[in-house]
């Protein structure tokens, strides 16, 4: 057991497994030189260029070579530097590697992992700072892990790269820093389990990713002002664990999903969808979304502070829901 | 030379007939109302695939576009499995699923076709980079149209063969045409040679309706890869005789256009040198009628087959997190 950086962790994970399946190998920009985040670092030296490949910024090829070194056999990390630039490598993403197990009848399991570094981070501005996981949950045919701790990280990846399918890997930029132990021998973590935050009674409340540490603040303040939170951390977003979750509302009968992510057509929009639908409308008193504005990332620090969710943010719209 | 072995010639010949005739036979059944959905054919075009393809072995790996049929044919798949696909059947190679534009037969090393343009040059590149890694010596052949060197992959993925050393063939299957628009009207600079050559990728120009011709430039390219020499490129040009779907009349060419290009067309061509060269018509007509036959005949056993159980619409999505029918 070692006390380990998120960076760290998810570094240790692909290192494990590439030392255990001499079929995984790594491909992207700079990844030869450990990677933009130092997440690869040492794997050249370790396992040579042919398995620790950088490349050129060619997006689309990343993403489609990686799908095609899949196809006859090896199983790629498919690394996209910042999560934006998948922007550019869509149609191999969306159109090819999510769809070609099922148009080709079960033909090919494209076993790929799809690692998009997410979120805000040092204000890198509106262009690398986004969180569009939900749209991801939108695309069948893939698993979508967003973690938030070194050893959630690190076991959700361990899992992803044994997995067939493919999974697209959140990695949280603005979390790498993060500490937390992390087992010498890293266990895969199943996808679509949920980890308690908090047990309470009062509301409840959902989170994942950059979102989770504001989430873990939040009810801390809270509980000094009595209010009892029953809050969580989904971990992936597809699957997701929706039993979790209804079990939870089902007895606070109050829900807040926090995200990093823009509110409108987040996916906490489909995690409150979702208990309605299985708890009935009756079931809940109160419901809320908390995320950023339907406004792209600003640069300026105190601007992009102003809009992004925090602590004090996620009390304020707890309290809101207690008072009925 | 490999082109002036009459039995080859025959072999070219006959694989050109078994895809018009399969083609021919599915525009029929598409018109009979029996085939579903969009069908783009490459009738006309049969000798690139044709030519190309004889020079592969089983274990290398092919990636095609949405006029695919061709290439799957010539790779090996399976005529059966390929005509119940266009019908949507259970006991098509992509079990229903896939339809004309997503024909693939991994048993075979055909590694699909691709509704999108130049959609199969990445994962042409990555397997060959996936195949060198595990030490196997087969070779990815990546067809695509003239259309597809507009598009960002073809840049990226000649850099990428070239930077790497891939052995990869590429093939432009040059019908002057990119859905309805003149691909030169629409193509700046001097064509997909000079642009290949400026990546790196050295290739040849051959007419691709000279079923032999494309055999010979081919073995030749092939048999570079094969050395080592890293990735080529054949520009075939040719003809596409019809629309850009079944539906498509193409009425934009101009009057006479067509029926000029029928007398270069890659069958007839093969034909008039064969009997030139003292095969018997009788020979001929006979290969012919036998793809026919064949074609014929998978047409009716796929109207017959069964189409997929309903349960196989949830299968094969993904291992976690599959949806649930009773949801």
């Amino acid at each position: 057991m070692a006390d380990v950086t998120l960076i760290e962790a998810v570094r240790l994970a692909a290192l494990q497994e590439m030392r255990r399946d001499p079929r995984v190998w790594v491909l992207g920009e700079d990844v030869a030189r450990g990677g933009l985040f130092g997440q690869y670092g040492g794997f050249v030296e370790e396992f040579g260029p042919q398995r620790v490949v950088s490349t050129p910024i060619s997006e689309s090829t990343i993403m489609g070579a990686g799908l095609g070194a899949a196809l006859v056999g090896t199983r790629p990390i498919i690394e996209m530097r910042i999560f934006d630039f998948v922007m550019c490598a869509m149609d191999e993403l969306v159109n090819q590697i999510a769809k070609i197990r099922y148009m080709f009848g079960g033909q090919a399991k494209p076993a790929v992992v799809v690692r998009m570094p997410h979120g805000i981070w040092r204000n890198s501005a509106a262009q690398h700072s986004q969180t569009l996981e939900s749209w991801f949950t939108h695309i069948p045919g893939v698993v979508v892990a967003v973690p938030a701790t070194p050893a959630d990280a690190a076991g959700l990846l361990v899992s992803a790269i044994r997995s067939d399918d493919p999974v697209l890997f959140f990695d949280p930029k603005n979390l790498f820093p993060r500490r937390g132990a992390l087992a010498d021998i890293i266990a895969p973590l199943p996808f679509g389990q949920a980890r308690k935050i908090r047990d309470g009674k009062d509301l409840t409340i959902v989170s994942w990713s950059a979102a989770v540490p504001i989430v873990e603040e939040a009810v801390e303040t809270l509980a000094a002002r009595g209010i009892s939170a029953d809050a969580m951390d989904l971990r992936t977003l597809w699957p997701w664990d929706e039993d979790a979750v209804c079990a939870s509302a089902a007895r606070t009968g109050r829900l807040l999903v926090v995200h990093e992510a823009v509110t409108t057509g987040g996916f906490g929009g489909e995690v409150v969808a979702r208990v309605v639908e299985r708890l009935g409308p009756g079931a809940l008193r109160r419901v809320a979304r908390l995320g950023q504005p339907r406004v792209p990332v600003p640069f300026a620090p105190p601007l992009e502070d102003a809009l992004k969710p925090d602590a004090a943010k996620v009390v304020a719209a707890a309290e809101s829901l207690l008072r009925d | 030379m490999s082109g002036d072995n009459r039995a080859r010639l025959l072999a070219l010949y006959a694989t050109m007939c078994r895809i018009r005739a399969f083609e021919e036979t599915a525009l029929a059944a598409h018109r009979a109302g029996e085939i579903p959905g969009p069908l783009h054919v490459s009738i006309g075009q049969e000798a690139v695939a044709t030519g190309v393809c004889l020079n592969l072995q089983a274990d290398d790996r092919i990636t095609s576009n949405h006029r695919g049929h061709g290439h799957a044919l010539a790779k090996g798949a399976g005529v059966a499995g390929m005509m119940e696909e266009l019908f949507g059947r259970a006991g098509g190679h992509c079990r229903g699923k896939g339809g004309s534009m997503h024909i693939a037969d991994f048993s075979v090393g055909m590694l699909g076709a691709n509704g999108v343009v130049a959609g199969g040059i990445p994962i042409a590149v990555g397997a060959a980079q996936g195949l060198r890694m595990l030490g196997s010596s087969a070779i990815v052949c990546c067809f695509f149209g003239d259309g597809a060197i507009n598009r960002g992959p073809f840049l990226e993925g000649l850099n990428w063969a070239s930077l790497y050393d891939l052995p990869v063939l590429f093939v432009c299957e040059d019908n002057g045409v990119a859905a309805f628009t003149r691909a030169e009207s629409v193509t700046a600079g001097a064509g997909v040679l000079a642009r290949a050559e400026a990546l790196g990728v050295a290739g040849v120009s051959v007419d691709g309706n000279d079923a032999a011709a494309v055999d010979d430039a081919a073995s030749r390219l092939i048999a570079e890869i094969r050395a080592g020499g890293g990735p080529r490129l054949l520009h075939a040009t040719t003809y596409r005789l019809m629309g850009h779907t079944s539906t498509d009349p193409a009425r934009w060419r101009e009057a006479g256009e067509v029926e000029a290009a029928r007398a270069h067309e890659p069958i007839l061509r093969l034909r008039a040198r064969l009997l030139a060269e003292g095969a018997a018509m009788k020979a001929l007509d006979a290969i012919e009628g036998d793809a026919w036959a064949e074609m014929s005949a998978a047409r009716s056993a796929a109207l017959a087959a069964p189409w997929p159980d309903l349960a196989t619409a949830w299968e094969d999505v993904q291992d976690i997190g599959a949806a649930q029918e009773a949801v």
